[in-house]
């Protein structure tokens, strides 16, 4: 296999489903076994140093799709490759070594965090764990990692535990425990989701710091489509579990190709817009992934659906280098 | 001469913990006129979910409220006995809360609650039961959904039941706190849509978020929370292009907007633990204006700015504002 150094990471055609259980008169009956169809098939590349960000609406698969890509859950089909080195199947024991070099970073910094651990010693953990330190000296980089990430001062800090912190600061402790490591690859999930906006950018602006620092690669995963714009390079679309649209993040918004993308776009509250007209509106919302729609699986939603749209899957087209959509009215 | 459906005077609201009083509002003024779409801008613990409960007397434990008047129809709601605030709170002053669960019985079926608020009220059963599927088809839920228990409906879905109850009655005022932080854009914009449709037919809206853009696109008038105080209040123009308070303004600065090409700011510093705010304004540690500005000192840090009025509608806490 050629090992291509310049991506990070490789996903081709990942699929994850979810065995829905069946009833026991399911079983008589011998109904088929059903499935939700949460990651459906998604290819995508990032390159080192790069931000991708997975934008979609909440059952969309984006978490699912991090988690898998991660091994934190196994995927149903297709193939993970970090680092030249295909990650799809190997035993958990190889996963290890790897697993450092990859870290998530998860929505709610309530629940990530034991509540019974010191914040020090919960970001000293991943060094004691993957026995790259010994105690003194985890303890030494937790205490230099807290002062990094803006908790200062950082011996008074290191004794506190979580209910002592707000949420900015929480989540400061999650991305200082992710980061000790020296991680090359994040998944960071809804990272900023939960916290206010008067502190989103600082922490927006610490991932970005550590992207630099460590040229790290992100797959950065959230609803929210304008701070996506911030921090990315590069934007993909997900509804349903597939991807729609994937490109740089100013091809995408100064020329969204698919009917969703834009409906997104225009449903995103703006003060610079605020008396707009919406223009593309969508009805309904996102069905479940156990009975997709055929064909075009946005189409039962789309205003500008056609006939083919009900019938035939559209394929990615490339609107211009590296922008693709998936959708028959582009062709 | 007065077209105010609502008037809050001088509202204070306390919990009391054991680790201390928390002052989570405090001497908060404002006034809800007929046609209105007020919205509260605040962070989590800037009090403005507070308000939207004292509002209706339900505050919940170990909450009180300390001091202060809300007028409503010439009537105190806080000083008035219970099954007088009861006859008034579903029917004439509706809520829509967060999380729909909480406002919907999770093992009653949706028809028998939509039609319950109508009979409790004093319409007649049938009558609620025809009214019960008009109401859930001008909320673009399909009619066989009357059947359906709240757990199986999707949240956007439950929240516009709750419209749909609000609905019922063309209530006077209707009062939201984040009915849309749970849901996607696209549903949020929706709900926004039927928020909107009610206020066209006459229902005053005060409405909750955190979201400042959220705010600018639907409102009439925004007042800013922070730290348990209003400190800004105004029509939305003047808010939105003449902000007056450091805290509004900073607020822009660190939110982002998908259509225009600008990078956001954080406001330096965390919001305050109010069981022991800071002297003076309430702001001024996090502010910059103050870090600045010598003069400011032993004024900002500590003396209380009041609300002034620095045109018609538009007020403002702040000491730049003269005094």
């Amino acid at each position: 296999m050629v090992i291509k150094m310049d991506y990070i990471l490789e996903v081709k055609d990942l699929k994850k489903y979810f065995p829905v259980r069946r009833s026991f008169t399911d079983m008589l009956k011998k109904e088929p076994e059903k499935y939700v169809r949460a990651v459906d098939g998604i290819s995508f590349k990032i390159k080192r140093g790069e931000t991708l960000s997975l934008i979609g609406e909440s059952g969309c698969g984006k978490t699912t799709a991090g988690r898998t890509i991660l091994r934190l859950i196994e995927p149903t089909g297709g193939k993970i490759i970090f680092e030249g080195q295909d990650i799809t199947k190997i035993p958990e024991k190889k996963l290890r070594p790897i697993r450092r070099k990859m870290q998530i970073i998860f929505q709610d910094p309530y629940a990530s965090l034991s509540p019974k651990m010191k914040i020090g010693d919960a970001i000293a953990h991943p060094l004691l764990i993957h026995g790259l330190a010994d105690k003194e000296e985890a303890k030494e980089r937790a205490l230099k990692m807290l002062k990094r990430v803006g908790l200062t001062p950082e011996d008074e800090f290191y004794h506190r535990y979580p209910h002592h912190l707000s949420g900015g600061q929480r989540q400061r402790v999650v991305i200082a425990r992710a980061m000790i490591l020296k991680p090359k690859f994040i998944v960071a999930d809804e990272a900023v989701s939960m916290i206010d906006a008067s502190m989103r950018a600082s922490i927006l602006e610490l991932l970005n710091d550590f992207k630099r620092e460590y040229n790290l690669s992100m797959l950065f995963i959230t609803h929210d489509i304008d701070i996506g714009k911030l921090i990315s390079d590069r934007i993909a679309v997900m509804y349903l579990g597939k991807i729609v649209e994937i490109g740089k993040v100013k091809d995408i918004l100064n020329n969204p190709q698919h009917p969703y993308t834009k409906a997104l776009m225009e449903a995103v509250p703006s003060i610079a817009r605020r008396k707009r007209e919406k223009k593309v509106k969508i009805k309904g919302e996102i069905p479940n992934a156990i009975d997709i729609p055929p064909g075009c699986r946005f189409h039962p939603r789309c205003p500008f659906a056609m006939d083919i749209c009900r019938k035939k899957e559209p394929e990615m087209v490339e609107i211009e280098p590296e922008h693709f959509a998936a959708c028959h009215l582009l062709k | 001469m007065d077209d105010a459906v609502l008037e809050v005077k001088n509202l204070h609201v306390y919990y009391f913990t054991i680790a201390g009083t928390v002052k989570a509002v405090e001497n908060v003024s404002f006034k809800i006129d007929k046609g209105d779409w007020v919205t509260f801008v605040g962070e989590s613990g800037s009090g403005k979910s507070t308000v939207a409960h004292a509002l209706v007397n339900l505050v919940p434990n170990p909450g009180k409220i300390v001091k202060g008047e809300v007028i409503f129809d010439g009537k105190n709601l806080l000083t008035m006995p219970p099954e007088e605030l009861r006859k008034i709170r579903g029917k004439e002053i509706s809520m829509i809360f967060q999380d729909p669960m909480t406002s919907l019985d999770p093992l009653r079926k949706i028809g028998d609650q939509i039609t319950e608020v109508m009979t409790v009220h004093g319409v007649d059963k049938e009558e609620a039961q025809k009214r019960a599927k008009e109401l859930l088809k001008s909320v673009n839920i399909p009619e066989d959904r009357l059947d359906y228990y709240p757990h199986q409906l999707s949240g956007g879905q439950r929240q516009r039941i709750i419209i749909s109850m609000a609905m019922a009655f063309h209530s006077k005022l209707i009062i939201a706190d984040e009915p849309t932080t749970a849901l996607d854009v696209i549903v949020q914009d929706s709900i926004m849509d039927l928020i909107e449709e009610l206020r066209k037919r006459g229902t005053s809206v005060f409405f909750i978020t955190h979201d400042i853009s959220l705010a600018s696109e639907r409102s009439s008038k925004i007042g800013i929370m922070y730290a348990g105080k209003l400190v800004e209040f105004g029509l939305v123009d003047q808010i939105i292009e003449n902000p007056k308070h450091p805290y509004t303004a900073a607020l822009f600065e660190s939110t982002p907007d998908l259509w225009v090409d600008k990078t956001i700011t954080s406001i330096p510093g965390y919001p305050p633990d109010l069981r022991d705010p800071p002297k003076g304004c309430r702001f001024h540690p996090r502010c910059h204006v103050f870090k600045e500005r010598a003069e400011l000192k032993g004024l900002c840090d500590a003396k209380e700015p009041i609300m002034k009025e620095v045109e018609p509608g538009h007020f403002v806490a702040c000491h730049l504002y003269g005094d």
